[in-house]
């Protein structure tokens, strides 16, 4: 059976059954890297996309549930050479370790921002508080979503995301 | 083949198809004897070409046996070679950690790869560039010493210019170092010391394929396992009929009580793994010891005993008010890796390749070779990025566990992760330690003898480190291998004593080291080894005998320091928090000191930590954490503070949250909800400052930061509640029935 999903802004159909989890089919039969098989029960975020704007854990997302929704990867935020605010923030403060939890990071981060664009580093604490990171990296992932924050100088309103 | 002369498969030809393990080949090993001794892992890998390769392009090729497990040590490393080649660090290139094709150098393991491979690639570029120096001052025919180089470019005085890319096809590297070219002096370094941005995260923030996760062959299938409920179990019989009609599954695999599955597509593979489970029937193995002792449980346990660090001298006897003696635990922790291990692996014309996040693919190679019995030859292991490790987790393990499926898969590609149970309840975990103290003062009340013992069982059943099998699924194929004997590391690194010897001049001291060979629960190496379990009751201890002796804490360590290089730190971290002796603490603050020389010979690390305790729960939040650090010549002073700073975030987690969960019937700790760690809003502000010495030696500092953060907390909570807690973790019940 197939499903169709529009990821990125491009309409997918993907052979695999309805109860598929979306981040297996992001993966697997989109090529798309960015969202991480962490622990596949919603604890701790490295699968997380975005569904009409909202973060998700992909890994628990059933494909048959999202109908027409807008799912958007970390490779839907920018590329290597067209780097999103987020992602160049992440590069200049250099908060990475691993990387593994790096992309749930970025989405939830986005989701914040697009919500918030001049979220306090409270706030930003506060909405990464469900992601994990084993490395130490937190204080260097915080400073980099402020950043972010900063250069896109709060003015971005709505989708601040790579589609637009 | 692209690889240098080093690769096993080119000297087993040399040797006439004989097959011999590389690092066991005795005629190998005796010209190593004979031969002068060479710094670093050049020792171990002398040739020039199995470390750097100048190509014709202008660019040039490093090579390494170290691997990146995400502390940046390939950014380094290359940092290193730029120097000494004179070359523009975008002009390098690195390969690491491949069976076929780079230096064998052993484990990725206890912050020794600036130290060895670090070392090696200096003192190789240095002499690499003199080469290309004299090639060029022959072809320029001018004398060597007038030549300069710049980005790769040797210049003449007159203004003539030979390439490096021009002098690669004359350069001949197949040949030993000589380590004879003195490298650079460190005050001219223009690479080496900058915070070069690392070169593996631009693609780990845009969904770059940078692990071996994200690896998708063509014709790839996906691999599950089938563990049992508990060690030691075996499996009485599986009905596969049922599992085997699933939608996509192509193979069901069983070798003995090794249990698997291969299917298209992974979510077949995922849902096949649980109808297995459900048609698997087990004999169970032993029941698990009473986790409510299990400290006392491992002290009964038969072990061995080794005396260190003993030094005496004539004191006299202190007044016996004047002793103090105090026992401290660790639980057993997890490595807990957020993404499950996993490896690739392809069984093709009798030849496996295997793709693995193992610490050591040489001795991950060797494992192989004797598990599935095929010649080395046959065996490429190569290392791709996983999820950070922190020492071994399942990563070893899973790639036999692909191998064995890969058998199966007709020569296609199978990709096996763990799901995160496989990780949590099979995973080596950090072993659980009893630490005892006792110490008296005498009348400077100054500490006159210090005895101390420690109970731990072994910190390495890696790969090959001894004889037997040390990767799970070995242990129970129908030809089972058995388990390899534990070992620990000897004196002064050590393993479960790792720092357990004071670097401070007591004149009397004494360390008993009870090594429990028997393992209730599967352990193995996990950051710092012994070290955060010794540096936190012997730094708790230093405060308990501060008190006795009713000094400070930073005078009382000053006072009993010599080394000039340990008081510097622990003098910079008190200036950095602005420390006040005698200050008093309350529940709302409190604060604590800890310092260490990591395994008493790398870097020198003095954290201060401030805590708050709220009285309703008991929980601990660290507020804020200094540190000031000492690691010799600072390679990447942005690299080294993000290793520091993560490993004392990682500490504080351990110290206020993690303990390993298990019952009689087996581990439950299966996921992060029974084994929670610090999130993101409980995380301290840390500030760190470095102590820059560019005429020492280079020191890693990976671990250096865990046994001090460790301290550092623990003595806060006590300054912060009145009440000494001796056994981790710190967490809320315990600090609340402490406190009242």
């Amino acid at each position: 059976m197939a499903i169709n999903l529009k990821v990125n802004g491009a309409s997918h159909s993907v052979p695999a059954e309805p109860d598929t989890p979306l981040l297996y089919v992001l993966r697997n039969d989109l090529a798309l890297n960015g969202a991480k098989f962490g622990c596949g029960l919603a604890q701790c975020g490295s699968c997380t996309v975005l569904v009409d704007g909202k973060a998700v854990r992909s890994c628990v997302t059933p494909i048959g549930s999202l109908g027409s929704a807008e799912i958007t990867t970390i490779e839907g935020l920018g590329t290597p050479d067209k780097p999103h605010a987020l992602q160049k923030a992440f590069i200049n403060e250099q908060a990475v370790q691993c990387g593994y939890c790096i992309n749930g990071m970025i989405m939830s981060a986005k989701e914040l921002l697009d919500r918030k664009p001049n979220a306090t580093e409270g706030e930003v604490k506060e909405a990464l508080a469900g992601n994990l990171c084993r490395c130490g990296t937190h204080g260097r992932i915080v400073s980099a979503v402020l950043r972010a924050a900063r250069d896109m100088g709060g003015t971005v309103g709505g989708n601040i995301g790579g589609r637009t | 083949m692209n690889a240098p002369i080093l690769s096993r498969r080119s000297f087993t030809k040399a040797m006439g198809g004989i097959v011999l393990a590389f690092s066991l080949n005795p005629a190998e090993l005796l010209a190593q004897a004979e031969a002068a001794r060479l710094p670093g892992s050049l020792q171990t890998n002398r040739r020039l070409d199995g470390w750097l390769r100048i190509n014709a392009d202008g660019t040039a090729t490093v090579f390494t046996g170290k691997v990146e497990l995400g502390q940046g040590i390939l950014t380094a490393l290359k940092q290193i070679a730029a120097e000494e080649l004179d070359m523009p660090l975008n002009r390098l290139s690195i390969i690491s950690g491949d069976t076929d094709a780079t230096p064998n150098e052993g484990q990725t393991a206890g912050s020794q790869s600036i130290e060895n491979s670090g070392t090696a690639l200096r003192m190789a570029g240095a002499e690499v560039r003199a080469m290309l120096i004299d090639l060029a001052a022959a072809k320029l025919g001018v004398a060597a010493d007038t030549l300069k180089v710049v980005n790769g470019v040797i210049s003449a005085a007159d203004g003539r210019k030979v390439s490096y890319g021009e002098l690669a096809a004359q350069t001949d590297l197949k040949r030993e170092a000589t380590a004879k070219v003195k490298p650079k002096d460190p005050a001219s370094y223009r690479i080496v010391g900058q915070s070069e941005p690392r070169i593996d995260i631009p693609a780990k923030v845009a969904g770059g394929a940078a692990y071996v996760q994200d690896m998708r062959p063509a014709g790839m299938v996906h691999g599950r396992v089938v563990r049992p409920p508990r060690y030691g179990s075996t499996l009485e019989s599986v009905d596969e009929t049922a599992v085997k009609s699933l939608p996509g599954v192509i193979a069901v695999v069983r070798d003995g009580s090794f249990l698997g599955v291969i299917a298209e597509r992974e979510e077949q593979a995922v849902k096949a793994r649980e109808a297995l489970a459900k048609a698997a029937k087990w004999k169970l193995g032993p029941e698990l010891p009473d986790p409510a002792n299990i400290h006392a449980h491992l002290k009964s346990l038969p072990n061995t005993e080794s005396i260190i660090g003993v030094k005496q001298a004539t004191v006299l006897a202190s007044a016996s008010n004047k002793t103090l003696e105090a026992t401290y635990t660790k639980p057993y922790l997890a490595h807990g890796s957020i993404g499950p291990s996993c490896a690739l692996a392809e069984l093709k014309d009798g030849k496996l390749s295997v793709w693995t996040h193992s610490q050591g693919v040489f001795p991950l190679r060797a494992e192989l070779t004797s598990i599935l019995k095929m010649p080395a030859a046959n065996i490429r292991c190569i290392h791709v990025e996983g999820s950070g490790c922190y020492g071994q987790n399942g990563a070893d393990d899973v790639a036999l566990d692909a191998a064995l499926l890969a058998r199966a898969a007709g020569g296609r590609p199978v990709r096996l992760q763990w799901m995160r149970d496989d990780e949590f309840a099979w995973e080596p975990y950090g072993a659980a330690m009893s630490m005892s103290a006792r110490a008296s003062l005498d009348a400077d009340n100054k500490i006159a003898d210090w005895h101390y013992e420690l109970w731990s069982n072994t910190h390495s059943m890696r790969p090959q480190s001894t004889k037997g099998a040390n990767v799970l699924a070995a242990w129970s194929l129908a030809e089972p291998q058995p388990h390899g004997p534990p070992q620990g590391i000897p004196q002064p690194a050590g393993g479960g004593d790792r720092n357990s010897v004071p670097l401070y001049d007591f004149p009397n001291q004494k360390i008993v080291h009870h090594f429990i060979p028997e393992m209730p629960i599967r352990v193995s190496a996990l950051r710092t080894l012994g070290a955060y379990a010794n540096v936190f009751a012997m730094e708790s201890f230093m405060d308990e005998m501060a008190a006795l002796a009713n000094a400070d804490p930073v005078a009382f360590r000053l006072a009993h320091m010599k080394d000039p290089r340990a008081k510097a730190v622990i003098e910079k971290v008190a200036a950095m928090a602005s420390w006040r002796p005698g200050e008093t603490g309350s529940l709302s603050r409190g604060r604590g000191i800890g310092f260490s020389k990591y395994k008493n010979l790398a870097c020198y690390v003095a954290c201060v930590a401030e805590v708050e305790v709220d009285r309703t729960s008991g929980k601990v939040r660290v507020s804020q954490v200094w540190s000031a650090v000492d690691s010799g010549l600072v390679i990447n002073p942005d690299g080294l503070k993000s290793q520091i700073e993560g490993g004392i975030i990682q500490s504080a987690s351990w110290t206020l949250h993690e303990q390993v969960r298990f019952d009689r019937n087996g581990i439950t700790s299966r996921d992060w909800a029974s084994y929670p760690i610090m999130t993101m809003p409980e995380v301290p502000k840390i500030a760190i400052e470095l102590i820059n010495r560019p005429t020492e030696r280079a020191l890693g500092a990976g671990e250096g930061s865990q046994g001090p953060a460790v301290a550092a907390i623990a003595n806060a909570v006590a300054h912060a509640t009145g009440k000494r807690l001796r056994d981790l973790p710190l967490d809320a019940r315990r600090v609340k029935t402490a406190i009242g």
